[in-house]
């Protein structure tokens, strides 16, 4: 990582095996389908990568670049550049919390550093319990909600410092609780999917087929 | 304040609006079926006249964007909405797209049968999971009901909507960066020209808009052009959806007439926090400049905001009280430019992290005068200096809180400390509102 925090290839990590199976190659065919260029799936297939494995590895790079007809160094730039895709292993849950001033001005700041001392210290790559990554977060665009933390990128308004305590202690019982909009988030693998645009439109059979 | 209609939030306390039945209820996808009716080049002409400008930021006349597409280029043309929304302070697509996605859709299935596009995209912020699922359903419902597909409303226009998930990069919100983006590269600013227009998507000619822009094109197809431009004011017609948040009684979206005044939004928002004194608010996100409590009466439109020595921006007002420090929120600020440069050119890569070194020990006190002065010098040579805009954006904060509050910045580095900070004590918590009805009802239809 570089001093101002941005990633570079050499933050990422890598597994043994494969990572795409049969049945995610054939969803990736489908999420190539959407588009008029294959490299257009580039980050979708990221996601799906990321829905498989949990995070990024290089092994799941590689081999989204061979569907793609990349190189991996094409991928790896690409993949070092957006901050939701995880090149290294993370909690189950991401935990996001925004200290952009309009969130700062109500608590927002102190939300974050209360998490970090209740999460302990290595929590802003993955707790010992394999359950949360910290993150501080910018502008989630819901100001209106402020201080605003957010469950693999789904939102809850307003939490207070005793609302964020009972969230991390019923994420770690399992027992995630509804975010104030969109339902009980799920893991990181299943809002990858969502993000990899597999409950949205895919294209089906035939026209899958020819991409 | 002359009477004002919502137009725009005017279906926002009824959950079932979301719903493809419950938005045809309300007189849903009329403006489309006005627009089939017309030619292309009519419905341009429509949207001209309106007077519409861009809410993405720049304020562009959107009918003349439009007629800037070129016609019979061999290659097709495209559409991508722009609902990257991550402007510090703006929150009214997120809303928008999540309490009535159709008036977008069927200003994005406008605006693409007008330029004669057949696949429209929309690039989704990352972060906007639940937006995003909310769009997902409006656009499976719209081909369910014949509003997307081989015969749109009937007709024999096609046209396919993609939904593409960013992976969280502010400046993916830039168009160039955008395209880029969706073309499935790192998100960075491309030269123009050429313009998106003439090669922009695949280097195909392409409109980008915003998600409250495209917003406007329904009603402004259903009810006329001239009715749109009696709203607001002449050179900003229309309504607008404006975030007011921070220090504010109720921080949310509110619907006014371009042109309406800071004071009276903020008046909208329940005024300033427990009654306190403004100190500074942005007219349009963290991007712009700081205003003051003798700005309270510009109209929040493009022109009077300029004059007044800041930008409309993205309608984003956010409130600091006379207890918060400036110097504090201009920090924050400059962090997130660091974080978010791009990192393609050195002005904006190298000076938006010295300058978070800078305002970084200003802030704790180990400043120096010398320190303001440097850093309008660091500005001085970021400003218009660089590839994109977000340079100029990281500059706005810090140039204009030194311009109006640089006895609060002198004050940090006599006191060697933050002037609202006791020693030992920490930045008050807020207090928490209740959140208002409408917003636990939406989530029971949708969740
Ligand atoms: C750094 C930067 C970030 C931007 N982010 C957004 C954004 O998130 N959403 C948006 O609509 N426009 C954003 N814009 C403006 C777009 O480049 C573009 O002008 C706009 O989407 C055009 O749509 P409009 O004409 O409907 O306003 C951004 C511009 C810059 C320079
Ligand atoms: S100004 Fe900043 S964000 Fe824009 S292209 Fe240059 S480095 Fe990238
Ligand atoms: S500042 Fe936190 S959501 Fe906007």
């Amino acid at each position: 990582m570089t001093e101002a925090g941005h990633l570079t290839t050499a933050d990422i990590g890598d597994v043994p095996g494969p990572v795409l199976g049969d049945d995610a190659r054939a969803l990736a065919r489908r999420i190539v389908a959407k588009y008029p260029t294959p490299r257009s799936a580039l980050v979708p297939l990221l996601y799906l990568v990321q829905s498989e494995a949990g995070w990024v590895p290089r092994k799941g790079m590689r081999e989204v670049a061979e569907l793609l007809g990349l190189t991996t160094a094409e991928v790896e730039a690409v993949a070092t550049f957006y901050t939701m895709l995880k090149l290294h292993p993370c909690g189950r849950y991401v935990l996001s919390i925004c200290t952009n001033p309009s969130c700062a001005l109500r608590g927002g700041k102190r939300l974050f550093e209360r998490a970090h001392e209740l999460l302990g210290e290595d929590c802003e790559h993955v707790t010992a319990d394999g359950v949360f990554t910290l993150e501080e977060e910018e502008c989630l665009a819901a100001c209106d909600t402020a201080p605003v933390v957010a469950l693999n990128y789904v939102f809850y308004n307003r939490v207070t410092e005793e609302a964020l305590e009972s969230m991390i202690e019923a994420v770690r019982a399992g027992r995630v609780p509804e975010a104030s909009r969109g339902g009980v988030p799920g893991e990181l693998r299943e809002v990858s999917r969502t993000l990899a645009g597999l409950t949205g439109r895919l294209p089906e059979g035939a026209e899958a087929e020819r991409a | 304040m002359p009477e004002f209609e919502p137009v725009l939030t005017a279906r926002w306390a009824d959950p079932a609006a979301a719903t493809m039945d419950g938005y045809l209820a309300g007189g849903g996808y009329r403006g489309l079926a006005k627009a089939l009716d017309m030619s292309p080049a009519e419905v341009i002409e429509v949207v001209k006249t309106s007077g519409l400008r861009g809410r993405g930021g720049a304020g562009f006349p959107t009918g003349t964007k439009w007629s800037f597409i070129p016609q019979n280029t061999g290659k097709p043309v495209y559409v991508v909405a722009n609902f990257d929304e991550s402007e510090p302070g703006t929150f009214n697509n997120r809303e928008l797209m999540e309490r009535d996605p159709h008036q977008f859709l069927e200003g994005l299935i406008i605006c693409s049968y007008a330029v004669n596009c057949r696949t429209a995209f929309v690039y989704c912020r990352g972060e906007f999971v639940w937006p995003g699922t909310v769009l997902e359903r409006a656009v499976a419902e719209a081909y369910e009901r014949g509003y997307l597909g081989a015969k749109v409303a009937g007709s024999d226009y096609a046209l396919d909507v993609v939904v593409h998930r960013g992976a969280g990069a502010y400046i993916c919100g830039e168009e160039t960066a955008l395209l880029e983006s969706l073309e499935g590269y790192r998100g960075q600013p491309r030269l123009r020209p050429p313009f998106p227009a003439v090669e922009g998507l695949y280097r195909s000619p392409t409109v980008i808009n915003n998600v409250e822009t495209l917003s406007c094109v329904p009603h402004i197809l259903d009810r006329g052009p001239a009715w749109f431009a009696s709203i607001g004011t002449e050179k900003s017609s229309g309504p607008g959806v404006f975030s007011i948040s921070g220090k504010v009684e109720r921080p949310g979206n509110y619907e006014a007439p371009m042109g309406t005044t800071a004071r009276d939004l903020i008046a909208m928002a329940g005024g300033v926090t427990d009654g306190k004194a403004l100190k500074a608010f942005t007219p349009g996100g963290s991007s712009t400049p700081f205003l003051t409590a003798q700005h309270l009466d510009t109209p929040m439109d493009f022109d009077s905001v300029a004059a007044a020595g800041s930008l409309l921006g993205t309608k984003a007002v956010i409130v600091l009280d006379e207890r918060d420090c400036v110097v504090d929120a201009v920090l924050r600020f400059t962090q997130f430019y660091a974080h978010e440069s791009c990192g393609k050119c050195t002005p904006c890569r190298e000076g938006t992290w010295w300058m978070t070194r800078v305002l970084g020990r200003m802030a704790r006190g180990q400043g120096t005068m010398q320190d303001i002065d440097l850093m309008r010098d660091v500005g001085q040579n970021m400003l218009f200096k660089a590839f994109c805009a977000l340079a100029d954006g990281a500059v706005s904060p810090i140039d204009s809180s030194i311009k109006y509050f640089r006895d609060e910045y002198e004050e940090h580095v006599r006191l060697g400390r933050c002037p609202f900070v006791e020693p030992g004590e920490e930045t008050a918590a807020a207090a928490v509102a209740a959140p208002p009805a409408h917003e636990l009802a939406l989530g029971e239809v949708l969740g």
